[in-house]
């Protein structure tokens, strides 16, 4: 079969598989053997076939489109599967966009996915049976104890699974929006695992709400590509006319300008939708004032008129994203959603939620204009460098791993915006890897424990080995740990990229250099968290003893996804010698067309060049920047030694002379306490107020009229009662005493009535003639 | 009386036919057994019969020459058939009421009152 055919056909069965396989459960999960344990096996049966069925596909690919040191992008496939309404120029479609990016990330979800299912399978074992939740007082006071919701869990991870899965594969920007939703449902859902505890219902409103703030933004974007593209799909598509109808990237980058960013016809027209009507009015056809309006557009589009709504799409799709990926100023709920399972954790933070944010980015790259690259770059710079430093003062193991998250995600992020598209998503492939590992490892730990905190482990490297050295690969990994210039772990590679693009652009656009420093001081911070928690928990002596005696090495089914994840943690980054094939080939294939050379001086920002990526893989470059890495991430790993491996420095007497930075580090930055003081307590101020207005105003109203109701109900029983009533039964009472007065006229006496026949029969007679003048009468 | 000294005229043929009909009445009235009672109804239906031959006489009709002038007479033999069949229910009925009330006075049978 042609790949053309072949392609959209795996992936939709990779894509649907999850679903089925979360259909199922919502039907007949509790009923899958004990407690419903088969639940598990069909859903991490479905996410395995998918993993296979997207290897095929990645497969098929490759043997069509060979990796090469020097890839070159190669146009990808787009159609529908099924067209759900036309109306007009408008089809609302569910299509895919296929590009080795998707195959890439349809891989690498499905294998993240699927160690993650394996790993739940030994991690949720306890809600097999009844569970006791000694975080939740039940109605007697004593420990929740409710029912194990097994078959559920995994009913959820299949539905977050497909929904990622939609997402990456959706041909149209309303189809993304749509799974969009779905992975922000069932992020909720998962977050609000154990509902009963307070804190975790609470952090998956938060989750939804701040994710919300974004899609408002998101929505605004894609209404003004709606509007003035007036299509939703990303590529290309076969007109009802055999026309070709051109999709969003290729209107905003058409070919006819070598695809270079162009604002489009249609969001020239919006802008300047003011003067277009008066061409309108001052032409006498319809057909010469298009001419005329064809005529004035490419001056129109030189004096500027568009260039604003693109930015602003461009902003608003970012806003979306800053929401899903957990960026300043929305990073907020990412913390908070520790409160889920940690094998949610792990899939929200390494394959589903957050990538979808940096996924779309990196999708809409070729609409954005340098000036939003700016923004992007700014906002995950400032995300990179918040999170690491309050990573640095959390105690909870999982938080650490939240904010080291949301500081990788900012370094993706940090990277799309400064041009460096492969190394952004390379990035967003490794950390996915090592992220996924981190959060395994940690749940070992936390399975092991049964507590969050570090300051009650220590020494647990005797009682896990697996754990502490699958861990520790996953901390070399993520602090970028590799031999400089030669070969390292995947961070090391993916890193490394990032900050040579930073370099090549602080060289570019020397305005904005400091970019660049902050992300290398990000790289030392993160070696010191990373290593800073690895020590905590596995070296030096226990601190709390009980906890170290309960603790034991998690069972086969939890060790085997960390190894596998492990090995990919130390290879995902490797290009292989001789073949070329790695990740960076990978992506060069999917490279948006167009941006290759980087993006031209930016229209509104002087200075501001966005380099070509290929500028950041010169020797001169990478040499420095490697060495500058190497250096800042080791500077990091020593602090972290000294303080807490070697015990050199007390982190308790560094925690007195940095008593306000530690304080502030603490609280976060105070954003929890801002934003409750901004939104959250103004927002409960209204309600309160609208909960006035409601008893005071509007439930008096509505009790006032239920009393005149009443009323009025009172006068029409009285009406009724005493005149219909009386005259209803006057009546009756009349017919029946006018029926018994006239009872004995029916006397069953034959002869009487033949009597009485005959004699009214007269009268009625005489009574006419009488009536007619005397007729009868001579 | 003046009708004694006139040929046989329409009037004379009213009045028999009144004559009939009155006795049919009193007939109906006064006697209490169910067959007299009959026979006054038969001689109710006669009495209307001599008034229906009597108004069909030609000199009576505008349309003389035009129609044959039998309405009445048919009207009439209609009469004597539904005399019959009325007479045969009625038979059959005073058997049916000589069977439950062990004679045929129609003063007995006054279930009917209200």
């Amino acid at each position: 079969m042609e790949l053309a055919r072949l392609l959209p056909l795996l992936l939709l069965s990779a894509w649907l598989l999850p679903l089925g396989s979360f259909a199922a459960i919502v039907f007949a999960g509790p009923r899958m053997g004990r407690g419903g344990r088969k639940a598990a096996y069909l859903a991490t049966g479905a996410i395995g076939a998918a993993l296979v069925l997207s290897l095929a596909a990645l497969g098929a690919w490759l043997w069509h489109h060979p990796l090469a040191a020097d890839s070159q992008a190669v146009a990808p496939l787009s159609g529908d599967w099924y067209t759900l309404a036309e109306f007009g120029k408008l089809r609302l479609a569910i299509g895919y966009y296929i590009d080795a990016l998707t195959l890439g990330m349809f891989v690498m979800v499905t294998l993240i996915s699927t160690c993650i299912h394996v790993y739940s399978i030994g991690y949720m074992r306890e809600e097999l049976g009844e569970v006791t939740d000694p975080l939740v007082r039940g109605s007697d006071g004593g420990p929740l104890v409710r029912p194990g919701r097994f078959p559920r869990f995994f009913q959820y991870l299949s539905l977050f699974c497909f929904s990622m899965l939609g997402l990456v594969v959706a041909g149209n920007i309303a189809m993304v929006f749509v799974f969009w939703e779905l992975v922000g449902i069932c992020s909720y859902l998962l977050i609000g695992f154990y509902i009963e505890r307070r804190s975790a219902s609470t952090a998956a409103n938060k989750a939804f709400l701040v994710n919300r703030v974004g899609d408002f933004g998101m929505i605004v974007g894609i209404m003004i590509l709606l509007g003035g593209l007036g299509t939703f799909a990303f590529g290309d598509h076969l007109g009802a006319e055999g026309k070709v109808e051109p999709g969003i990237f290729s209107q905003v980058r058409p070919a006819s300008a070598e695809h270079g960013l162009v604002v489009p016809d249609g969001l020239v027209r919006m802008a300047a939708a003011d003067r277009l009507a008066a061409v309108y009015a001052s032409m006498p056809s319809a057909d010469a004032a298009e001419e005329e309006i064809a005529r004035q557009i490419p001056q129109l589009r030189r004096a500027g008129y568009g260039y604003g709504l693109l930015i602003l799409a461009g902003l608003g799709i970012f806003c979306g994203c800053v929401g899903k990926s957990a960026q300043f100023p929305l990073h907020v709920w990412l913390p908070d959603a520790m409160e889920g399972p940690t094998p949610v954790s792990a899939l929200i933070h390494a394959a589903t939620m957050v990538a979808a944010g940096v996924y779309l980015v990196g999708r809409f790259y070729p609409v954005f204009a340098p000036e939003v690259l700016l923004v992007i770059a700014v906002t995950g710079c400032i995300t990179l460098f918040l999170a690491a430093t309050i990573a640095i003062a959390a105690t909870d193991i999982k938080r650490v791993l939240a904010y080291s998250t949301v500081s990788q995600l900012g370094y993706m992020m940090f990277s799309l915006g400064l041009g460096g598209w492969a190394a952004g998503l390379f990035h967003l492939f490794t950390h996915a890897c090592f992220k996924a590992l981190l959060f395994l490892c940690s749940g070992s730990v936390i399975h092991a424990c049964h507590t969050n905190e570090m300051t009650e482990m220590g020494g647990l490297r005797k009682k896990m080995p697996w754990t502490a050295g699958t861990m520790l690969v996953g901390c070399l990994a993520i602090s970028g740990a590799g031999i400089p210039l030669l070969i390292g772990l995947s961070g090391y590679h993916s890193k490394d990229a990032i900050l040579a693009q930073a370099f090549s652009f602080a060289r570019h656009a020397p305005a904005h250099a400091w970019l660049f420093y902050v992300a290398a001081a990000g790289a030392a911070l993160t070696a010191f968290y990373m290593f800073r928690l690895w020590f905590m928990t596995f070296s030096g002596k226990p601190r709390v003893e009980q906890v170290y005696d309960h603790a034991h090495e998690s069972p086969a089914v939890m060790i085997v996804p960390l190894v596998i994840l492990a090995v990919l943690a130390i290879s995902a980054g490797w290009t292989l010698p001789g073949v070329d094939w790695g990740l960076p080939e990978l992506l060069e294939q999917a490279r948006p067309l167009g941006t290759a050379e980087g993006f031209p001086e930016a229209r509104t920002i002087a200075g501001l060049v966005v380099p070509a990526e290929h500028h950041s893989h010169a020797p001169a470059v990478h040499k420095i920047v490697s060495l500058a890495a190497f250096a800042a991430a080791l500077a990091g790993f020593l602090i972290a030694a000294a303080f807490y491996g070697l015990r050199l420095l007390s982190a308790a007497a560094a925690r007195r002379w940095f008593a306000p930075v530690h304080w502030l580090l603490v609280h976060k930055w105070f954003f929890d306490e801002l934003y409750d003081a901004l939104f959250v307590k103004p927002a409960l101020f209204l309600a309160r107020q609208a909960a006035e207005i409601d008893r005071g105003v509007i439930d008096w109203a509505a009790d006032g009229s239920a009393r005149l109701c009443l009323r009025i109900a009172r006068i029409d029983d009285w009406i009724d009662r005493w005149i219909v009533d009386r005259f209803i039964n006057g009546l009756g009472r009349w017919t029946w005493r006018l029926g018994l007065a006239l009872r004995p006229l029916q006397s069953g006496q034959l002869r009487q009535y033949v009597v009485m026949i005959a004699v009214s029969t007269v009268t009625i007679f005489v009574l006419i003639s009488i009536y007619r003048n005397y007729a009868f009468l001579p | 009386m003046p009708l004694l000294n006139q040929p046989v005229s329409l009037s004379h043929y009213l009045l028999v036919g009144a004559i009939l009909f009155a006795c049919g009445i009193v007939c109906m009235a006064t006697k209490r057994n169910a067959i007299g009672v009959l026979m006054g109804v038969e001689l109710v239906l006669n009495g209307a019969a001599v008034n229906f031959v009597a108004f069909s006489a030609p000199f009576l009709r505008g349309d003389a020459e035009l129609a044959l002038g039998l309405d009445g007479h048919l009207m009439t033999l209609f009469v004597i058939v539904l005399a019959a069949a009325e007479a045969a229910v009625a038979l059959a009925i005073a058997l049916c009421y000589y069977n439950t009330h062990a004679t045929i006075d129609v003063d007995q049978g006054d279930e009917l009152r209200g």
